[in-house]
């Protein structure tokens, strides 16, 4: 992505296409680079046009991360890929209680992709990574060939510092422990299949998609390590995620249907695809396991900040050699929760 | 959600479970058979057998249209979308049924078959005409709620004149399966059934009466939610203990005696009866599934590609076919959770959300069972 600004014409970016020539490394590559790219996230380190970024780091533990995007559609309610590609990869640092530093972003671009359409997403991307100060320092830039890609896919890789002392791990929740979860579930997955093709729906439900590091850093400030450990519930949902927990624990999990918090939007439209709300993709959410002790000063805390407002504790840790994730059912019986069996909805993030 | 959480309030569903308990004598065994998936789904979601006195047991039936589809139609489904000129449309539960020799639709499209998951029949019409160059078949399955979608669209292409679109039609009858399963000569014990929902809506409770009249069997057309089937169990216990057998409609927000007429007449108008159709674990039943006439054979995929069903055996170890008779429960079957998973499903039961086996694995009922034999094992 580290080019000098070339000479020649500039780009067409009301009715242009990506072209393979913006992807061979020569003048059109750099002016693609210079004006999208470059243009979008302007940073001290890409206007060091070098083929990587130095930066200083302070003593102590890193985190590092990184995660691909190939979300359909590329534009859906409350968001798109270039969003999720900068918060999805900030908040994976997150989960760590890191603080993210700094970030890389690479494209594959399809041959014959929108140039206002790259544009409107390396913006959005910027807008993301300035709100979130988290720098985008380095990158990469591909096109292949119509019909190798579905117009653009976008890598993100982010480093942080974690604080001292905190080591939280999925193998760290312990019977006795409290689950919360920091808001509704369910609002990415929802948003995006209602613009799905032959899907379509009218809703007005809204991707969650959001940065979570300052949520994050105000939870360690109050709870520090009586946090067990963070998940961020993306693909396969709550389900999954505290699947995975009761897993890496050896411990089982027990939740309250009626503690989840999901919006009534989301939850019609559950209904009427047979899907379980448990199941469906988060892009701005997070799920603690904390001390007990802790656990009411944490939940304070994580509602004072406007991404934790509707955060509710929704269950405990429990021994149980068999790893179970129970839930008692608003309706009066009990139910195992499962990891989703299957594809759900590829390309949801 | 209005109109929905009404039917799933807990403590209703406690006040009415305690009237069963009442209810329910207790010499007697109430063997309950519910016919649709979309009960057995919401008995297992809810936990609804946890409500129950024991002598109340629910047996789940044959009713989802991809566990008792057979082998060898998936097979022709297969052998169909691989031909260069199909794009053959599904619905996207059919994807992973297993086929013979492990072949699978979902298989067939990672080697290249063109298939595409569609959300309703209207899609595949979209597609025809979007397409023209492409021979689009729908590969029509299920009961009587989703004929006359299909019906609709066989009456759309004749509209349009679409010259490129035809059904690969499997759609089957749930009375004829209920009474095969009665006439089953070593079959389950049922004592009464907890009728379908959204069939009814179309067919009306008029088709069961028979179950009633010829088979001296109670049937209470039920809905899907938990409430709906908790109530149409207490229906049911009452018809046993005073001797009744009658059908009667718990779901009368939706079913009415004589069903949908404007989609019966056109269900009429486009189907007729097939002599036999084989239906999986069921086997071969008369007059039990619909074929397109001869007046829409344009639109018929079987006569327009000649399609010949060749027979195909179910995986030997698989219990698929007792578990759909309701002979056997899904833990009852070798395979169950261990080769047989959702992730590699060996038999159909398994692979739609519809199927006992599938809502069984998906709420993790069998799993507190074998924690409560295993408690019961240290205990002793």
């Amino acid at each position: 992505m580290n080019k000098h600004e070339p000479v020649g014409r500039k780009l067409d970016l009301r009715n242009g296409r990506v072209e393979l020539s913006h992807g061979s490394g020569g003048r059109a590559m750099a002016r693609l680079i210079g004006e999208i790219f470059h243009a979008a996230f302007d940073n001290e380190w890409l206007r060091a046009g070098n083929d990587q970024a130095t930066f200083d780091v302070p003593a102590g533990r890193m985190a590092m991360t990184t995660d691909g995007y190939v979300v359909s559609p590329l534009f859906f309610p409350g968001g798109d890929i270039g969003k999720l590609a900068v918060h999805g990869t900030i908040n994976d640092i997150a989960m760590a209680g890191a603080r993210p530093l700094h970030m890389s972003a690479s494209f594959i671009i399809e041959e014959g992709f929108p140039l206002a359409e790259l544009k409107r997403i390396a913006q959005s991307m910027g807008e993301a990574s300035r709100a979130a100060g988290v720098a985008i320092v380095t990158g990469d830039t591909k096109v292949v060939e119509r019909g190798k890609a579905d117009g653009v896919f976008i890598s993100t890789t982010c480093v942080g510092i974690v604080p001292a002392g905190l080591e939280l791990s999925g193998d760290k929740a312990r019977p006795g422990d409290v689950l919360l979860l920091s808001g509704s579930i369910g609002d990415h997955g929802v948003a995006v299949m209602s613009k799905r093709e032959n899907l379509s729906f009218d809703t007005q439900v809204l991707s969650d998609t959001a940065a979570l590091h300052e949520l994050v850093a105000l939870m360690v400030e109050t709870a520090g390590s009586a946090i067990r450990l963070m998940r961020d519930p993306t693909r396969g949902g709550v389900a999954a995620t505290l699947n995975e927990i009761a897993h890496q624990s050896r411990v089982g999990v027990r939740i309250e249907e009626k503690a989840i918090p999901v919006a009534p939007q989301v939850a019609a439209a559950c209904e009427l695809l047979g899907l379980d709300p448990l199941h469906v993709a988060n892009e701005g959410k997070l799920l603690a396991v904390v001390a007990r002790e802790a656990a009411d000063a944490l939940l304070t805390t994580m509602r004072a900040h406007p991404l934790g407002a509707d955060a509710a504790r929704i269950g405990e840790i429990v021994a149980d050699e068999h790893c179970f994730v129970q839930m008692t059912t608003a309706f009066g019986g009990g139910r195992v929760i499962d990891w989703l069996s299957g594809e759900q909805l590829p390309r949801i993030c | 959600m209005k109109h929905v959480d009404e039917y799933r309030d807990g403590e209703l569903a406690r006040a009415i479970a305690r009237r069963i308990a009442e209810e329910a004598q207790g010499e007697r065994a109430y063997r309950l058979m519910e016919f649709c998936g979309g009960h057995t789904h919401a008995i297992s979601r809810y936990g609804i057998e946890d409500l129950l006195p024991e002598n109340i047991r629910l047996i789940h039936g044959p009713g989802c249209p991809v566990c008792v589809l057979p082998m060898g139609r998936i097979d022709d489904a297969i052998r169909l979308a691989e031909r260069k000129e199909v794009t053959l449309c599904t619905y996207a539960d059919l994807m992973r049924v297993p086929a013979s020799g492990g072949a699978s639709l979902m298989k067939a499209k990672a080697n290249g078959a063109d298939i595409r998951m569609v959300y309703s029949t209207l899609d595949a019409i979209a597609l025809a005409e979007k397409e023209p160059e492409r021979e689009v078949v729908f590969f029509a399955i299920g009961f009587e709620t989703t004929t006359p979608p299909t019906a609709l669209a066989i009456r759309l292409a004749q509209k349009k004149g679409l010259a490129n679109f035809s059904v690969f039609c499997n759609h089957v009858l749930t009375p004829a399966a209920m009474q095969a399963i009665l006439d089953t000569k070593d079959g389950v014990e049922i004592e009464g059934f907890v009728g379908p929902a959204h069939v009814s809506t179309v067919i009306g409770s008029a088709p069961y009466r028979r179950f009633a009249t010829d088979y001296h069997k109670p049937v209470v057309i039920a809905g899907f939610e938990p409430l709906d089937v908790l109530q149409a169990i207490l229906m049911l216990v009452r018809q046993i203990n005073e001797g009744r057998c009658e059908i009667e409609n718990q779901y009368r927000r939706a079913v009415t005696e004589s069903g949908n007429a404007k989609a019966i007449d056109e269900m009429a108008e486009i189907f007729e009866l097939r002599d036999a159709f084989e239906w999986r674990g069921l086997g071969e039943i008369r007059k039990s599934a619909l074929k397109l006439r001869d007046a829409y054979a344009q639109f018929d995929a079987e006569k327009r590609f000649s399609m010949v069903t060749k027979p195909a055996r179910d995986n030997p170890a698989c219990e698929c076919g007792a578990i759909l008779r309701g002979q056997k429960r899904p833990q009852d079957c070798k395979l169950f959770g261990v080769a047989c998973t959702p992730e590699t499903p060996m038999g159909s039961c398994m692979v739609s959300s519809e199927g006992s086996c599938a809502a069984y694995w998906a709420y993790g009922r069998f799993r507190q069972y074998e924690t409560r034999r295993n408690e019961a094992r240290k205990a002793s």
